[in-house]
């Protein structure tokens, strides 16, 4: 592992973006994602749960939040890949006077669609729903869903209440859907203007409702580019998916060693694959002391254990519900980062994995990039095409073996 | 009658000084009674400590001391403790653990 002061990625390479509990890291390796470059700490001492890349109409802007324990959270961007940070003198992201709510922690920071350049959106604790119109100069507060009858109801989970999930639809810039522990699934089909929760089949086993219309402690959503009617959820208890844009949910919970977990991740390239990172209820660690991360290839029928070069015995590890990536590459490479400061990287969908950071301050959250690459709709779209189309059998024959 | 000008200063924690020109202590000469108002002239001269010290509902932070002299402003009236002339206050985050 090198270590330098700011990393340097080429067109082809893949950006990892690590927060923890006292800064933030950055990695870059070439397209075959075996030797890593790092920089960091970024803002030492400051908790970082959220960071995104922003690559559209030719940005190379890495977004942060960091909060500092006394000093509050604010929102940090670098167009130099961490050589210089902004610092602005105001805390872009406030609640208005007139809500009573003070910002606590920004969960998620997420770059609108394609057609949308300059929108990017912040999902923030106590929940409630940013967005910026310019690019992330001036933010303002969703009102509609701040004002939601079903907001004074919401509980907060362990980890505070907090909108960890927010996934704006790739091609219709009406179309979003979020997620607040404990609240659940909220989608907009009109702008933000209404919410709808969006928890039908969804468990609540800590209530005496077992399937109420909102309260569950929905963990991690994530959707298929290509696809944007299929997403894939990590439930406090419980593994779904829907396909048709989460008006209802389908348990997929079977074959796993435990349903419950806090990170998913879908497939950059594929609809019918996702990853999870299983977790036993009473450590929250994964179970039977092994390190395994659960991969689906038929959207969610079927999983299976990926261990190869991860540890299988006393061996602890949590991950958290941004804790787990994917990149935009091919193969696609999967990443995910412990609680105890391990950072693991697989180049081969998961095939077979490489610490490729360990001693770092407890991770909170990664996320993965190509850059020259993103993970748009269009490429997605196209990608899924050239995979469908029929192949011949004079081109399987001549395939190189593995 | 005119209002009495006061001196006061203000003690700065090395983590905001970026927000300050890289001040340790600044001297602030106004009209005042509380520190509501000694801390408003501070924000006009440096506006990157506002939101750092206060949230946006204009409380002082959780985890901020301010000391009006000897005084931790929590123990004598919140924002409404009272400045003298020649006073200090002191911004200084909690101690904080691992």
């Amino acid at each position: 592992m090198e270590t330098s002061s700011v990393i340097k990625p080429k067109d082809g390479s893949a950006i990892l973006m690590v927060g923890t509990v006292k800064g933030a890291f950055l990695l870059t390796a070439d397209a075959a994602r075996q030797r890593w470059q790092l920089s960091g700490p970024h803002f030492p001492g400051h908790v970082v749960y959220a960071l995104a890349y922003d690559g559209r109409v030719g940005r190379r802007r890495i977004w942060f939040s960091s909060a500092h324990y006394a000093f509050g959270a604010t929102l940090r961007a670098s167009d130099d890949f961490g050589r210089t940070w902004t610092n602005p003198e105001s805390h872009p992201v406030k609640f208005p006077e007139d809500t009573g709510a003070a910002l606590k922690q920004i969960w998620q920071i997420t770059p609108g669609p394609d057609s949308q350049p300059d929108t990017i959106y912040c999902g923030v604790e106590p929940a409630a729903l940013f967005v910026s119109r310019d690019a992330g100069t001036s933010w303002s507060l969703v009102r509609p869903l701040w004002d939601h009858p079903h907001r004074p109801k919401w509980n907060p989970g362990n980890g505070g209440m907090c909108m960890h999930t927010v996934l704006p639809h790739p091609t219709d810039p009406k179309r979003m859907l979020i997620a607040v522990s404990a609240a659940g699934v909220y989608r907009t089909d009109d702008g933000g203007a209404t919410w709808t929760a969006n928890n039908k089949g969804l468990r609540a086993d800590f209530q005496p409702e077992k399937y109420p219309e909102f309260g569950q402690c929905v963990h991690k959503v994530d959707r298929h580019p290509a696809r944007p009617e299929r997403y894939y959820l990590q439930n406090h208890g419980g593994l779904y998916r829907s396909d048709n844009s989460g008006a209802s949910w389908k348990d997929i919970g079977k074959g796993v060693p435990s349903d419950f977990g806090f990170a998913m991740v879908a497939h950059p390239h594929d609809p019918d694959t996702a990853y999870i990172f299983p977790l036993e209820q009473e450590m929250r660690c994964g179970p039977d002391g092994k390190v395994r991360v659960y991969r689906t290839k038929n959207a969610g029928r079927s999983w299976e254990p990926l261990t190869k070069g991860l540890p299988q015995k006393s061996t602890y590890e949590t991950v958290l519900r941004d804790g787990m990536a994917a990149d935009s590459l091919h193969p696609a490479g999967i990443y995910f980062g412990t609680r105890s400061g391990k950072l693991y990287a697989s180049a081969n969908e998961g095939n077979s994995w490489q610490l490729i950071a360990d001693g770092l301050p407890a991770i909170t959250c990664v996320k993965a990039v190509g850059i020259g690459e993103q993970r748009s709709a269009k490429t997605a779209a196209r990608r899924i095409a050239v995979k469908r189309a029929p192949v011949k059998k004079a081109a399987l024959r001549a395939r190189p073996k593995k | 009658m005119p209002e009495e000008v006061l001196t006061i200063t203000f003690i700065i924690p090395s983590y905001l000084r970026v927000h300050a020109r890289g001040q340790s202590q600044v001297e602030i000469s106004i009209s005042a009674t509380t520190l509501a108002e000694a801390l408003a002239a501070l924000w006009l001269a440096f506006p990157g400590l506002r939101d750092r010290v206060l949230d946006e509902q204009g409380q002082v932070r959780q985890h901020v001391n301010i000391f009006v002299g000897d005084d931790n402003i929590r123990d004598c009236g919140g924002l409404a403790a009272r400045v003298s002339d020649g006073c200090e206050i002191m911004i200084v985050p909690n101690i904080a653990g691992g």
